[in-house]
């Protein structure tokens, strides 16, 4: 598809959407949102440039191949567990910790966290694989 | 608290994520593999010690108590089943770096491998059905793509009637899973089998039976029983004989897995009914599967439907319902998965030297191939049942068992289907082994030392479950009688219950 | 509104054994997706259905106030539509590459895989 219009509100959409998604992962600290709904925004704007200007294009923009964001998130996730177990508690017992973050105060950050950006990168892999296999498939 | 019982899904798990990041590199998958591939043979047999030694072993994952939050639990039979996994997915990663193409290796095949395996363990550990379905899932996606990779033609409807059949399964045990959990409001196995035991009315008792048979129909399609194992034979034989020796090992003993730990467990209720039925599916599938070889001519269409004949002997055991029954039926599971496993690699090694698996094109592989007849002999009179082979002490048990049981009809169903897999079994000797090559057969001049290994351990361990019977038996046994014993499992998932 | 429920319910399932056991590949897969939101349809409503009580302690107590929405199911429910959601796209691309390797979406089509080789 080569359109003007889709092209173009591409470009804006992209920031917009991604920036969306990181707020939906900070959200899903302790309200609605999460990791695998921001993984999923977080695929949209990739699978609507790859409409607007192809799968190789799409590809080259994500530089790494979608496979390796399954792998990197499913390796954070067993960090993620393998980091409660190296406590002395079960694998996947949640760790947590306070850390002063200028300008928030102290935000609280802990093994779950990680492995929700685990499940972020996991999913955003998983639709990008799926949709630009789709899309090489014609 | 250890982590012996997570290492076996952790290890997998790993390999297949390092797989999947080394993705460009050949060589680097290859190594990952191999080492998760010890690895995770190294902490299965760990695992067993520990459980044999200090009895069941529960964790808790995420430090969530049971029945709220999901638990592992290793009991004898558990343990026993993740060492069977570590030992054909170890045979079968060494098998396929040879025997797998180019083409499948890039594009993944390696990590499926993996994650089939995780699955596989994940599915033999859990303490619970829900988490128990999500294995399921995991396993049968792997499955699903490590079916149809490559797309041929036979390969592709093969897949298509394979994953149709297996997603109407799993639909049907989610259903069956939210009927359970709206009668009991868990679904912990432990906490299932607690609240059921306290269960006296007839017809709330009928009620479980119910659900019971609606699992039996859900995890009988994934075991390959009969009525329901015709997406089986239809399938199986059309991926790389690789992926068909790791299905044929492990994929249908989950299914076999899963009722034996929900039929001694939670549905233990009108024992009567549930064995009377299950005896009849047992024979009927014993039957069904061996007749269904009789007439087939490739080599791996005839060895699908002996899967489905052996789950048979394996129900049986259930059906039976004694402790020498049970740990028959242990000990028949890991031997047939063993020798079934070990009989795909070798017809994948045929394929390699005739280019077919049709045993009419086959022929003089005695003359040309000692060594591999040998390792074919092994596998083959194990699973007929002769001694001192492993196969032999399995059925062994589950006949005594059946005798002492009074279950006569299911003896001699079981001795007949013996003899007749006897038959097929010679059928492949004569066809492919000791007739002359036929004139239209093609030979392709392949070295096959490095094919070897694989199938020499795992007849090594034919050959070494049926001379150490004893131990080995008494190991089964001990398993049997735990899974007869539901108290020592639920006091050791809930231990503040009492 | 259980009733309501059942009845679509059974609705779903029949629809989905109906479309099942047509011959298209397309209208099985139907079936299945059918199938797969019949049961969790079926695990929402056998749940228990409670209005306007989400599971939270309201500030202050110190307990739940029965009755309150049982969340379990719904993260069963959760779990299991990710899961048929991975399962269908893999089943529409094994659909689509097996149309084109066999060039019919007619299931007796498909004998290669049963006929003798």
């Amino acid at each position: 598809m080569n359109s003007l219009i889709l092209q173009t509100t591409t470009r804006y959409l992209m920031p917009l959407l991604l920036l969306f998604s990181i707020f939906l992962f900070g959200r899903g600290h302790n309200e609605p949102g999460g990791g695998f709904v921001a993984g999923l925004v977080a695929a949209a704007p990739f699978a609507l440039y790859s409409i607007a200007y192809g799968a190789p294009a799409a590809r080259r923009v994500l530089r790494l191949d979608p496979r390796g964001f399954i792998g990197l998130g499913l390796l954070l996730i067993v960090l993620a567990g393998l980091l409660g177990a190296g406590s002395g508690q079960p694998f996947l017992s949640g760790l947590w910790g306070y850390v002063p973050v200028p300008g928030l105060g102290a935000v609280d950050l802990g093994t779950p966290v990680l492995f929700d950006l685990g499940v972020y990168l996991g999913v955003f892999g998983v639709t990008l694989t799926i949709i630009l296999a789709m899309e090489e498939a014609d | 608290m250890s982590l012996v019982l997570v290492l076996p899904i952790i290890i997998p798990m790993l390999s297949g994520v390092l797989t999947l990041l080394a993705f460009r590199s050949r060589i680097a998958q290859r190594a990952v593999s191999m080492a998760g591939s010890v690895a995770l043979a190294l902490a299965a047999v760990l695992l067993l010690a520990e459980v044999a030694e200090a009895g069941i072993r529960v964790d808790r994952i995420g430090n969530w108590p049971a029945p709220y939050g999901i638990t592992l639990v290793a009991d004898l039979f558990s343990a026993v089943m993740i060492v069977l996994t570590a030992l054909i997915g170890a045979a079968v990663a060494f098998y396929s770096l040879v025997s797998i193409d180019q083409r499948r290796e890039t594009f993944g095949y390696h990590p499926l491998f993996q994650f089939l395996i995780m699955g596989v363990c994940g599915a033999f550990l859990t303490g619970d059905l829900f988490n128990l379905y999500v294995w399921f899932e995991v396993m049968l996606m792997s499955s699903f793509v490590l079916m149809a990779l490559g797309a041929e033609r036979r390969q592709m409807e093969g897949a298509i009637k394979y994953v149709t059949l297996n997603l109407l399964s799993s639909a049907l045990f989610l259903a069956a899973l939210g009927l359970l959990y709206g009668t009991a409001g868990t679904l912990n196995m432990a906490d299932l089998a607690r609240k059921f035991a306290t269960l006296t009315t007839p017809e709330s008792q009928g009620l479980v039976t119910t659900l019971g048979m609606l699992f039996l129909v859900a995890f009988g399609i994934k075991a390959g029983l009969f009525p329901m194992f015709f997406w089986l034979p239809a399938s199986y034989h059309t991926p790389p004989a690789a992926v068909s020796a790791v299905f044929s090992g492990l994929l249908t003993k989950v299914g076999v897995y899963a009722l034996i730990r929900v039929f001694t467990l939670i549905f233990i209720h009108d024992a009567a009914l549930v064995q009377t039925v299950l005896l009849v599916i047992a024979g009927l599938t014993m039957v069904t599967g061996v007749l269904g070889a009789v007439a087939q001519y490739d080599f791996r269409r005839l060895l699908s439907f002996h899967i489905v004949s052996q789950i048979g002997y394996a129900l049986m055991g259930l059906g039976i319902g004694s402790a020498l029954a049970l740990g028959g039926a242990v000990y028949f599971i890991f031997h047939v998965s063993v020798s079934k496993a070990a009989l795909f690699l070798v017809s994948g090694l045929t394929q390699r030297l005739h280019g077919t698996y049709d045993l009419k094109q086959l022929g003089g592989l005695y003359r040309s191939q000692p060594v591999l007849a040998l390792l074919f002999l092994v596998p083959a009179l194990s699973l007929a049942g002769l001694p001192p082979l492993s196969g032999f002490f399995a059925k062994l048990s589950l006949v005594r068992a059946g005798l002492e049981a009074g279950q006569y009809l299911s003896v001699a169903v079981a001795l007949g289907v013996s003899l007749l897999t006897l038959f097929s079994m010679i059928k492949i000797w004569v066809e492919a082994f000791w007739k002359p090559l036929p004139e239209t057969g093609v030979t392709v001049a392949v070295p096959i030392r490095e094919w070897l290994p694989p199938l020499v351990l795992l007849a090594a361990v034919a050959i070494g479950l049926g001379l150490g019977a004893g131990p080995a038996f008494a190991l089964a046994s001990r398993a049997g009688a735990q899974l007869l014993d539901p108290a020592a499992y639920i006091a050791a998932v809930l231990p503040e219950v009492r | 509104m259980e009733i309501i429920l059942a009845f679509v319910i059974g609705g779903l399932y029949a629809a989905a054994v109906y479309m099942l056991l047509r011959r298209s590949l397309v209208k099985i897969l139907i079936g299945l997706a059918l199938l797969s939101h019949a049961a969790n349809l079926l695990i929402f409503t056998v749940g228990r259905l409670t209005r306007g009580r989400p599971p939270i302690i309201s500030p202050g107590a110190e307990d739940l106030a029965v009755p309150y929405a049982d969340p379990l199911p719904q993260a069963l429910i959760l779990t299991s539509i990710v899961i048929s959601f991975g399962v269908m796209a893999f089943a529409l691309a094994l659909a689509y590459r097996t149309y084109r390797t066999t060039q019919t979406d007619d299931l007796d089509a498909m004998r290669g895989s049963d006929s003798q080789a």
